[in-house]
């Protein structure tokens, strides 16, 4: 299989999309001839027009409305944020319009449309433009969430998304755009990922680091170290956040007896509060240890690099609580 | 039945004083103390020089991503040189040149570029606010201060600063009309330097001037030569006495441009050609207002070389004292301050941790 980039992957949906259906076009910032802030658009103006690869004003909540009031109409948009710190600005169009018109109309109108762009924090961009924005997206019901994690997921995913019929959010990572992967040579056909798969990435039999995102490199990297000192821990990438894969979280479970679950963002009301919620209504039984959650300090991040690096979950913490939960430490 | 023209606004202005080689529209030459302007003068060379000095820590890796104010000092030392200390200062993220002006020290500037949240501590008697990284967010501020300044009956002023594509966003639209339905005392001055990012202002608005875009919230707008600085002063120091009188907001559009990259992590070759470029270094403010200084005969060509030498001195020693003073710093804990007015308990609990982890964290 061809190993391209996180970006590369990004843009190979984008593009197969578009071909294939021609209802599809990417608005935002800098998207058209600046090839987008991370370069995930580059060749799509040339290659589209500049009716269907749109550079928006600075206008967050604007294209996003605008985004939701043509796929009413049945067009499938691709609003992308040049982070999704930014499109705080827009959540009312996105929590109050796309996620409630479908409701809202009994049925009567859809709203096929994908919102994607990078979330969480890169290095040193600061308090407001480094926030995990995965909870208030999915907080609502009536949209859906996805977290690539790998060149693969972002390409499957995002081609699921984008032909999903209801309003999906694609959150990427700023720091994941270089990542190399294997994805499967677009001529042997269409690659799809349903939404609300998720993807084990390592068996494992002693505890399950259950996660999702970029995170999921840091799940790894600390079962690399975990398997160095005899323990082999198992790599959930949940890839969907809504909806949300029960089943393979609860396969891990009863096989490890043991969680933590590993999340970029803040622990208050995080993704990690949802899933240990989740295991200990539903595998009450099988546990031989509290579920432990890795997370951000509960601060807004830090500018300076050493705090930076500080707040945010690393390996060294994810192996700590592992042993914690083996009662190893 | 009538269908007739209505007169809903008054025209627009716009506004120069001072031309690429320094002559001058005399009648309209403002009256500025001396020492004052050979003051601006100075303040316009710190902030190219500071710049400059900036854009090279962080191409070393010594400091984090910024943006550069070249070719706008005209634009905010004009307009920041009208307020008075007791009057506040709302940036966004480029007001390199206004903080100078203001008398920010470049020492904490350097330190917060460096990634120490200790730089941006405000002193505690300077009513500045802190940067804005989403666009436009700072403008409802700017008009909460306003709000502020009126209910406890003072006579101070709101500055605030934004650029050309911050116009296009919500906040900026809000912040207008509640100054203007509310009369309060606010300056909002756009740099329009024709660019956001890769965007050119052509696409950002279909208006043919950021001005006029005050006329419809009830507020006078001006449009001024951002690059001359007699002419921005002039517009400025009208929309202060107007908001310190009580007459409500106004909306100044200086027309400058940026010289340098968006932040450190653009490219602009991508978007512009050098000719533009080129265009507008001819039209560079530094060197206008200098000759206008040598022709009033308010500096000779010696003094103003010599004020360059003595800005490049002081400003020479920036990266040492900001190293001096980092030793002092550091230490995790730091980081959970300020999360809150007072600590609370889960942030004890996790301070206590990160305190006791530092050695450990690597914290270097
Ligand atoms: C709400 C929001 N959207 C997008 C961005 C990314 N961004 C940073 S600066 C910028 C362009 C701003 O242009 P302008 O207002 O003209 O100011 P300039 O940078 O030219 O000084 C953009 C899009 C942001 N910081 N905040
Ligand atoms: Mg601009």
């Amino acid at each position: 299989m061809p190993q391209i980039t996180y970006r590369e992957a990004l843009n190979q949906a984008l593009a197969e999309e578009m071909e294939r259906d021609e209802t599809v076009f990417l608005m935002g910032e800098e998207v058209a001839e600046y090839d987008g802030a991370y370069k995930v658009s580059k060749g799509l103006l040339e290659r589209f027009g500049s009716d269907r690869v749109v550079d928006s004003p600075i206008s967050e909540l604007g294209f996003a409305g605008l985004g939701v009031g043509a796929a009413m109409t049945g067009l499938r948009p691709v609003i992308e944020f040049m982070t999704f710190n930014f499109s705080i600005l827009a959540l009312d169009q996105v929590i109050n319009s796309a996620a409630k018109l479908h409701y809202m109309s009994a049925g009567q109108f859809s709203v096929p449309m994908v919102f994607r762009g990078p979330t969480g924090a890169a290095l040193q961009l600061s308090a407001q433009h480094s926030q995990a924005c995965e909870t208030w997206y999915v907080h609502s019901p009536g949209i859906k969430l996805v977290t690539p994690g790998t060149p693969a997921d972002a390409k499957g995913l995002l081609k699921a998304a984008i032909r999903d019929d209801d309003p999906v959010a694609v959150m990427e990572g700023e720091l994941l755009y270089n990542v190399k992967g294997e994805v499967p040579d677009p001529e042997e056909g269409d690659f799809i990922i349903p939404l609300g798969v998720a993807d084990v990435k390592r068996e494992g039999d002693h505890v399950s680091i259950i996660t999702h995102g970029k995170m999921v490199h840091v799940a790894l990297q600390a079962a690399g170290q975990l398997a160095k000192e005899g323990v082999d821990a198992e790599v959930v990438d949940l890839r969907s956040l809504r909806p949300l894969d029960v089943e393979a979280i609860l396969r891990s479970v009863h096989k490890t007896n043991r969680a933590v679950y590993l999340e970029e963002g803040w622990p208050y009301v995080g993704i990690g509060a949802q899933i240990v919620a989740l295991i200990q209504e539903e595998a009450f039984d099988y546990l031989d240890a509290p579920v432990l959650r890795v997370t951000q300090a509960d601060i807004p991040m830090p500018y300076a690099k050493n705090l930076e690096k500080l707040a945010k979950p690393d390996a060294k913490r994810v192996v700590a609580a592992c042993k914690r939960v083996l009662y190893q430490d | 039945m009538p269908r007739e023209e209505m007169e809903v606004a008054p025209p627009l202005e716009y506004l120069s004083i001072l031309d690429e080689e320094g002559d001058l529209d005399q009648e309209l030459e403002p009256d500025l103390d001396e020492e004052e302007l050979v003051q601006m003068y100075r303040t316009m060379l710190r902030a190219r020089r500071f710049d400059k000095l900036l854009l090279e820590w962080q191409r070393g890796g010594r400091i984090g991503t910024f943006a550069p104010v070249s070719g706008q000092e005209a634009s905010q030392i004009g307009a920041m040189s009208a307020a008075r200390d007791e009057d506040w200062f709302v940036p966004s993220f480029r007001e390199i040149a206004a903080f100078l002006w203001r008398g920010g020290d470049p020492v904490d500037m350097t330190l917060y570029n460096a990634g120490w949240n200790e730089g941006v501590a405000i002193p505690e008697d300077a009513r500045d606010f802190p940067i804005s990284i989403p666009v436009a967010s700072q403008l409802p501020l700017a008009t909460g201060l306003a709000y502020a300044i009126r209910l406890r009956g003072e006579d101070d002023v709101a500055m605030t600063f934004f650029g050309d594509g911050a116009t296009s966003e919500g906040d900026f639209h809000e912040a207008l009309n509640f100054a203007g339905t509310f009369q309060l005392p606010v300056v909002f001055v756009c740099q329009n330097n024709q660019w956001a990012i890769s965007v050119p202002r052509e696409r950002q608005t279909a208006s043919e001037t950021l001005a006029q875009k005050g006329l419809a919230y009830g507020i006078p707008g001006i449009q001024v030569d951002g690059n001359d600085i007699l002419a921005v002063r002039v517009a400025a120091d009208e929309a202060v006495k107007r908001a310190r009188a009580g007459d409500g907001p106004t909306l100044v559009e200086c027309v400058t441009y940026r010289l340098k990259v968006h932040t450190t992590a653009d490219d602009p070759s991508r978007y512009r050609d050098e000719e533009e470029v080129e265009r507008w270094k001819e039209r560079d403010p530094i060197p206008r207002f200098r000759r206008y200084l040598e022709k009033k005969g308010i500096l000779d060509e010696g003094e103003a070389d010599e004020m360059t030498d003595s800005v490049e001195e002081e400003l020479g020693g920036v990266w040492e004292e900001a190293e001096e003073r980092i030793e002092t710093l550091g230490g995790p804990d730091v980081m959970f301050q300020h999360v809150y007015a007072d600590l609370p308990p889960h942030l004890e609990r996790q301070r206590k941790w990160f305190g006791t982890d530092e050695e450990e964290n690597d914290n270097g």
